[in-house]
């Protein structure tokens, strides 16, 4: 056996859910820095809240590249970060009843939010709303 | 063999003994820092992008809804905070990789709390040009 390692984060798991947890931390979070850094130069910092509206959207998702990649960003940012609160549950709640109570919360949260995230960016159709506002002449 | 042991970059600097740097008092631990704010900036970007999954979801209910909503991201409070948003992401980022780093390679983790400055040159380099970038746009 070699000396304990030096570690910055949680130590590597043996084996089961925490450690594919502990592997799903470091790959979503590689990944997440292409992601999160290329939408946050982009909404935030090329264009701006005063130029983004609803046909801002509108035609960056017209394009199937970007809404699979706000789909991806959802997926990965939302299981790694309430992944990340589940750890930070397990070191403060510490009664058995409450942890039922916040892991019940919290993965029905990451239920919800994944399914209306995902209605959001993968069924959103602006035909209907141009057709609709041409309908009524405008 | 006491002070042979520990590794070179880990605490072996001597602490002086006079003035105000010779309070020893409250001291957290080696990257103790580190993963405070690992883990107040994780949380804090999940809070806010958890409050973005719903205004996007409204973006499906038509131009006059979301439209209407905008006013709430224009105000000055905030765009502040978006600014702070930037900052947890980087920060969170940059810190990620040093876990990242020290997790498979042999030679970082004996350079821990070197990296450590690493992560905030590398987020200052990334956060100041950002938040300029931002600032600007606000005024103008
Ligand atoms: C941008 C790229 C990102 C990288 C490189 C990254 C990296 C990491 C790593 C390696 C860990 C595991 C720490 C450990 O095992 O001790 C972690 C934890 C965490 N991350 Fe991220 N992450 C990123 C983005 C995000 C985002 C976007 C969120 C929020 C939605 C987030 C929220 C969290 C939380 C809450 C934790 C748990 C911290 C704790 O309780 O110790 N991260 N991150």
């Amino acid at each position: 056996m070699s000396a304990p390692r030096v570690r910055a984060g949680r130590e590597r798991p043996a084996g089961g859910f925490e450690l594919y947890s502990w592997y799903f931390f470091r790959i979503s979070g590689l990944l997440l820095i292409f992601l999160a850094i290329t939408h946050v130069v982009i909404m935030h910092v090329i264009n701006t809240v005063d130029e983004i509206d609803w046909n801002f959207v509108a035609d960056r998702w017209g394009s199937p590249f970007w809404r699979a990649f706000d789909w991806l960003m959802l997926f990965l940012a939302l299981l790694h970060g309430l992944n990340g609160a589940r750890l930070a549950i397990d070191d403060y709640v510490r009664s058995r009843g409450w942890r039922v109570f916040a892991h019940s919360v919290l993965w029905s949260a990451a239920v919800i939010f994944l399914v209306i995230g995902s209605i959001a960016v993968l069924t959103f159709n602006p035909e209907a709303f141009q057709a609709a506002s041409s309908a009524m002449g405008s | 063999m006491t002070t042979e042991t520990v590794p070179p970059g880990r605490d072996t600097a001597v602490a002086s003994t006079r003035g105000f740097v010779a309070y020893r008092g409250y001291r957290p631990p080696a990257g103790m820092l580190s993963w405070a704010l690992h883990r107040i900036t994780g949380l804090g970007v999940l809070l806010f992008l958890l409050l973005h999954i719903v205004d996007i979801f409204l973006v499906g209910y038509g131009p006059e809804t979301f439209n209407k909503l905008l006013f709430l991201y224009r105000h000055p409070v905030f765009r502040m905070g978006e600014i702070i948003l930037v900052a947890g992401l980087y920060y969170h980022a940059a810190n990620g990789v040093r876990i990242i780093l020290i997790d498979f390679w042999d030679r970082a983790a004996q350079y821990e709390r070197q990296l450590f400055y690493a992560v905030i040159a590398v987020f200052l380099a990334g956060f100041i040009p950002t938040a300029v970038l931002m600032v600007r746009a606000m005024l103008t």
